[in-house]
Order: structure tokens, then sequence, then C-alpha cells
């Protein structure tokens, strides 16, 4: 009889506190636990009488890493409340921003977080020893994604200029163009990005997941589109809630999203990735075909090839709309408020962010419900890690517990999002 | 000659977004320059790398709202030779402080099914309510030019430059117009502290305060333009309740119009 625990109680290179427990018994998975202990902090209870103009200003302090997917998702759910569109310049507006907060956020995880498990090496510094040139790259895609989003947003770090109905300020064609040259430099290391990502020796796990994401008839999704799944469903963003769950499980007390009629499912890049190659860009395209992806990505190992190849889309994208753009009038169009129930979903970098909110005719938040990525992929995290220990129950227990942190940091778990995740207590029997 | 030890410093999180955390790895063309001159012995948002303490800095991001949390400052501050908060949540308490005008078992039961599992706080605080802090850095988010300002204020051992006058000093100096004098824009530019470079008046918007109360802030005479401005007594409620609404000055003001 073969019984031992892998535990680490407080996993790095993440952001927010989070901790995981696996349960080895006679040769088997007897239980994991992926656990939250971020501290509540009750946004979706103090959203409650505030103005719906506040609502991108407050939930953008949900997350220091993904403020811009808080801001456009509480955006698009308060412009749906109020039966007010936006469209034309202000929407590329919005997508360009998004997709500097790709770049930044893909190349934060890709370079600092999870290459360093891949190399064998403890942080991002300590890589730059042996690998200075490629870090050295990614700061910069990095500061390019972040310079995007200053130029657009104000800071990088909660932005201040995106408001319900467009922008507060919206910047000039000159303004745009000093990004062009930098973005052609960012597209051309997102596609060195795409080349060294696959050279990776990567785990052998592949899943049958039910992939989750936003699909538009005519672009690869950021701010619009149906909520698609790769096991059926199809739904209008405002039927989420009929076909997801947040549940408590028996072993845990912390939220964990379901498909109400299935189980676990999958948001983030390799869902969205799966489920709408057809839309990315030929460049974007040809470097995924080059890097031994299929359209379809099931080894969650390879989500940091997939995000490489996602920068290289958003470079494009962004390249595109500056192109293209034609400064507004206005930087918003009015949205008066009524009185209303609003949803709204984006692709935040790691995945679907739903919220929805009601509001009253003097435009005061009556309820709001905010159902961030890493709720949604709690469970999916722990069948992961499930399979994973499954399969390699022969490794040591450093190599284990390494690989085991490397599995969830795959998903990029942005865990001070779990504003509202309960507190879990574990049995260390 | 003797071989300089390099300074430890150890960053550490409660209640928080964790955006001021990252405000180190925002520092991209500075970071690896940084990484050579001080040895980064606990930073879990960025190495699984630990080194034990005590630690020369200790910067802490986030608010106490946990009996776990308020018992874990006081170790940090024992294995800490200087201890810096950083942003809103850690100096005033931050965002979830809203709750602190408010009964926290409402909160609870609006957001949570099983209210019995929640361990939490009445109360939303800040780092100094519970230890002795050497230096406050404001923002939500903090400045990046403002924390590395501070931390080589320290390690070489002179006051940080960090001024404490408001965000209209700012705004004059970028020529920006007023948009509380031209547009009738509610802001609170004039009470505020500066640092962020008074960015949401240059993108033609009113301040919301996110560093908090300046120095000595005369918040009742911006109360009384903003009621000239034809804001409600709610509203005007609202604007002093936000990422700082735990600060004093700001607390006494939301007070005295939410009666």
């Amino acid at each position: 009889m073969k019984s031992k625990i892998i535990k680490v109680d407080y996993l790095a290179r993440v952001e927010g506190e989070g901790r995981f427990f696996v349960k080895i018994k006679n040769d088997a998975v007897a239980d994991v636990k992926f656990s939250i202990f971020e501290p509540p902090r009750f946004f979706e209870a103090f959203l409650r009488d505030r103005r719906f103009t506040e609502a991108p200003d407050i939930t953008a302090r949900i997350c220091g890493i993904c403020p811009i997917a808080y801001q456009m998702s509480s955006v698009h759910a308060m412009e749906m409340a109020c039966g007010v569109k936006v469209d034309g310049p202000l929407r590329q507006l919005r997508r360009l921003i998004y997709c500097g907060e790709w770049i930044e956020s893909h190349a934060l995880h890709v370079y600092m977080l999870h290459a360093p498990d891949f190399l064998g090496y403890e942080d991002a510094i300590q890589m730059a020893k042996d690998y200075p040139d490629l870090v050295k790259q990614g700061l910069k895609l990095k500061k390019i994604g972040n310079d995007l989003v200053i130029l657009l947003g104000g800071r990088e770090i909660h932005p201040i200029s995106v408001r319900v109905g467009g922008f507060y300020r919206v910047p000039t064609k000159k303004e745009l163009r000093t990004m062009v040259e930098p973005l052609k430099w960012a597209l051309e290391a997102a596609l060195e990005t795409v080349k060294v990502t696959a050279t990776l020796t990567f785990p052998d796990l592949e899943r049958d997941y039910e992939f989750v994401s936003l699909s538009h008839p005519d672009e690869y999704p950021f701010n619009e589109g149906r909520v698609v799944s790769s096991k059926g469903i199809d739904i209008e963003v405002s039927e989420f809630l009929n076909h997801f769950e947040e549940i408590h499980v028996e072993h845990s007390t912390s939220l964990q999203g379901k498909v109400i009629e299935r189980d676990d499912y999958l948001a983030g890049p390799m869902a969205r990735y799966s489920n709408n190659f057809e839309k990315l860009t030929p460049k974007a395209k040809k470097a995924a075909k080059e890097s031994g992806l299929g359209k379809v990505c099931n080894n969650p190992f390879k989500s940091i090839i997939v995000r490489a190849v996602e920068m290289v889309f958003a470079c494009e994208e962004a390249l595109r709309i500056i192109k293209q753009y034609e400064m507004p009038e206005k930087p918003y169009i009015e949205v008066p408020p009524r009185e209303g129930i609003g949803h709204g979903c984006s692709e935040a970098p790691r995945g679907l962010l739903y919220h929805r909110y009601k509001i009253d005719d003097g435009g005061n938040i009556l309820e709001a419900r905010i159902i961030p990525p890493t709720s949604q992929n709690q469970k999916a995290i722990e069948k992961d890690l499930c399979a994973f220990v499954e399969k390699n129950l022969h490794l040591s227990d450093e190599k284990l517990t390494w690989h085991c942190e490397q599995a969830i940091r795959n998903y990029d778990p942005c865990i001070s999002c779990s504003c509202h995740f309960l507190k879990l207590k574990i049995d260390r029997s | 000659m003797a071989r300089i030890k390099k300074p430890k410093i150890a960053v550490w999180k409660f209640a928080s977004c964790d955006g001021c955390q990252l405000s180190l790895l925002e520092c991209e063309e500075e970071l690896l320059a940084i990484s050579e001159a001080v040895i980064i012995a606990y930073f879990p948002e960025a190495t699984r790398a630990i080194m034990k303490g005590p630690y020369d800095i200790s910067l802490v991001e986030g608010s106490i709202t946990t009996p776990h949390d308020a018992e874990r400052i006081h170790k940090i501050r024992r294995i800490s030779k200087t201890l810096i908060t950083i942003g809103a949540c850690a100096t005033a308490g931050g965002i979830q402080a809203i709750r602190n005008f408010k009964d926290v078992k409402q909160f609870i039961a609006a957001v949570y099914a099983h209210p019995e599992y929640i361990e939490t706080l009445n109360k939303s605080t800040p780092i100094a309510d519970h230890v002795f802090v050497d230096f406050e850095l404001r923002g939500c988010p903090i400045s990046k030019f403002q924390l590395v300002e501070v931390i080589n204020a320290y390690l070489n051992g002179r006051k940080p430059n960090i001024p404490n006058y408001s965000v209209c000093m700012e705004c004059k100096r970028k020529g920006n117009v007023c948009v509380m004098v031209a547009t009738g824009q509610p802001c609170l530019g004039p009470v505020t502290q500066a640092g962020c470079g008074a960015i949401c008046p240059s993108y033609d918007r009113g301040c919301y305060s996110c560093f908090g109360p300046k120095e000595t802030p005369n918040t009742a005479s911006l109360a009384q333009w903003f009621e000239k401005l034809n804001l409600s007594r709610k509203d005007i409620v609202r604007a002093f309740r936000g990422f700082n609404a735990f600060a004093e000055p700001f607390r006494k003001e939301s007070e005295t119009y939410e009666k």
C-alpha cells in the first residue's frame, strides 16, 4: 500500500492566494482539492446602490492584471440594460484596448509566470541569467501591450478612460500612429514566441474538455458574440445563467463553475482557440500550424503556445484597427439610464467573464452578479490535477509537486478575482 | 574591500486585487536592474523561491479583513526592518472598506449561499491600524515611479520624495483646463494627494480620488461646491466613499452628508 500527500500551501506565480492538496492512497488518487483562501471582498454586495456609471471603475478593482475585462463586461451589461448599442470607431477602440490587455497579460504569463516551469527555474529573474534575451523580449512585449492600454486608458492598472457609452477621451489618429512601429516589432516577437514555446517539453495529458467561449460570426471574439461550447451550447449572453451555475461540491466550500446539464468546462485561450480557430488571421493560423498545434488543442500544458498565437492575433488586430481608425466626433454616446437588466460577457485573457446587473430608472444598481474565469475553471483545474497525477504516480514527490503547480499555472489563475470565493478548510490528517 | 550585503525585500498580500504588487512587475525596463540591486526574498506572485526573514524592506499590499490576517501582519512586522504599505487597500482599507458603513452580515448574505462558512471581520482596516508602518504609499493603484523612489530612498537611508499636495498642482503644471470650473464636472482633485499625474482631468473627467486625501484637505468646502453643481446628498456621499472611503477626512465628510 502506497499512500502520500502532495500539497503546496501557497501557490506561487499566480495572482492571488491559493493552495492545493492531492491525496494518494493505494496507488490511486483519493482526493484532489484546489482551494482559494483569498479574503472575501464583497464586490457584488457593495455595488448595490452605486451609480451604473461607476461599475467600470469599481469592478476594475477586482483584478490588477485584467482590469479591462472587468470594465468591458460591465459597460456592455449596462448598455444592454439601457438599450444602447455602441458601434463604429468606439467599438473598434474597445477591441483595441482589449488587444493591449491580451498582449500584456499573455506576455506576463508566458514569460514570467509559466515559462520558468518548463525550463526548470523558480522565477523569470533566475531564468534571465541563462536566457537574458528571451526575458528581455518578454518584458518588451509586455510593455508594448501596456503602452497601448495606457494610451487608450490613461494607465496600465485600473485605467480611467473607459466609460458606459465609450471613452472619456479618445486618441487622435496621430497618437495611435505612435503605436504602429512598436506593434510591428511586437508582432515579430510574438511570432518568435510561438516558435520558442513550441520547442518546450510538454507533459503528456489530453482531456476531453467542454470548451466554452464567445463566438462572433466575423471576428475572433473579445467583447461580443454568442456563448458557445464544443458540446453543443449556443446561446445569447443573456441566457448564461440558464446553462451555467456556480455550485458547492461536497468536498469543497468554494464555488465552482459547472454546465448545468453536464459537468466541468474550460474557458480561456484554449477554449477560444479551439472554438474560433477559423477566425484567426492567416499569420496566426500559419504560426499555430507550424508550431504543431491542431485546430483544437486538448493538452492544457500547450496553452502556453495558444497564448503566444493569441498574441500574434492581438498584434495584427491592433495594427488593423489603427490603420482604419477615424476619430469619432464625440468620445462616447449618451446612455440615459432606464429600469432593466443587462448582461455582459467578454473574453478576459484567462477566459469568459460574465456580469449581470439590475438597475432602476435612476441608474442605481439594484443587483450585481459577477462570475470570473477562475471560478468557472476551478473544477477543470481539479480534474486536470487528478488526471495528471493518475498518469504520473511513478514520479518523485518533488517532480509531482512541480508539475501539479505547473498544471494549475496552465490556467493563469487569477485568484484575486475570486472576490466571492469561500474559505476552504483542509483536513490534513 | 568588504562585500556590501544586498538588502532583502519581501512582498506581502492581504485583501486586494494584486495590482499594487503587480506594479513591481510593470517596471519592465527597470525590473532586471532592480533584481540586481536587491534580493527579492519573498514575492509569491513572481517566484516560488522563498528566503527566510528577517527582511530589510517589507512591502505590504491589501487591507486587514479576517482574524487570521490580523494576526499575520504582526508576524510580518516582527521580521521586517522597514515596513512600507503600498496602495489604497493597505493605507486606507481600500474599496472593500465600503462594508465599514454597513452591517457586514448583510453583505455576506447578499453574496454567499452559506454565510456560516465565511470568516470575516466587521471592518476592512488599513495596516497602520494594526502595526507601526514606516511609510505609506498612496494610490489605487500606486504609481510605479513612486514605488521605485520609495524603495530607492529607504535603501539609501533618505526620506522619500513623495509630494503631499493636491492633484490640482499636477493639473496646473500640465496646463489642463479645470474640468470643474470649465465643464461643471465634480472633481475630487482639490482634496486628493498628487502622484497619479492628474490622469483623469487629462482625459476630460473629474478625479475620483484613487490616491486618497492630501495633507489637510478641505473636504467641507469641496462638498459645498458639489452642492452648487446640483449633486444630491447621496451623490456626495458616494463621491467621498470610493477607493479611500475609510480615510478619515473622507469618512467624516461622507457621514456628514449621510445624516
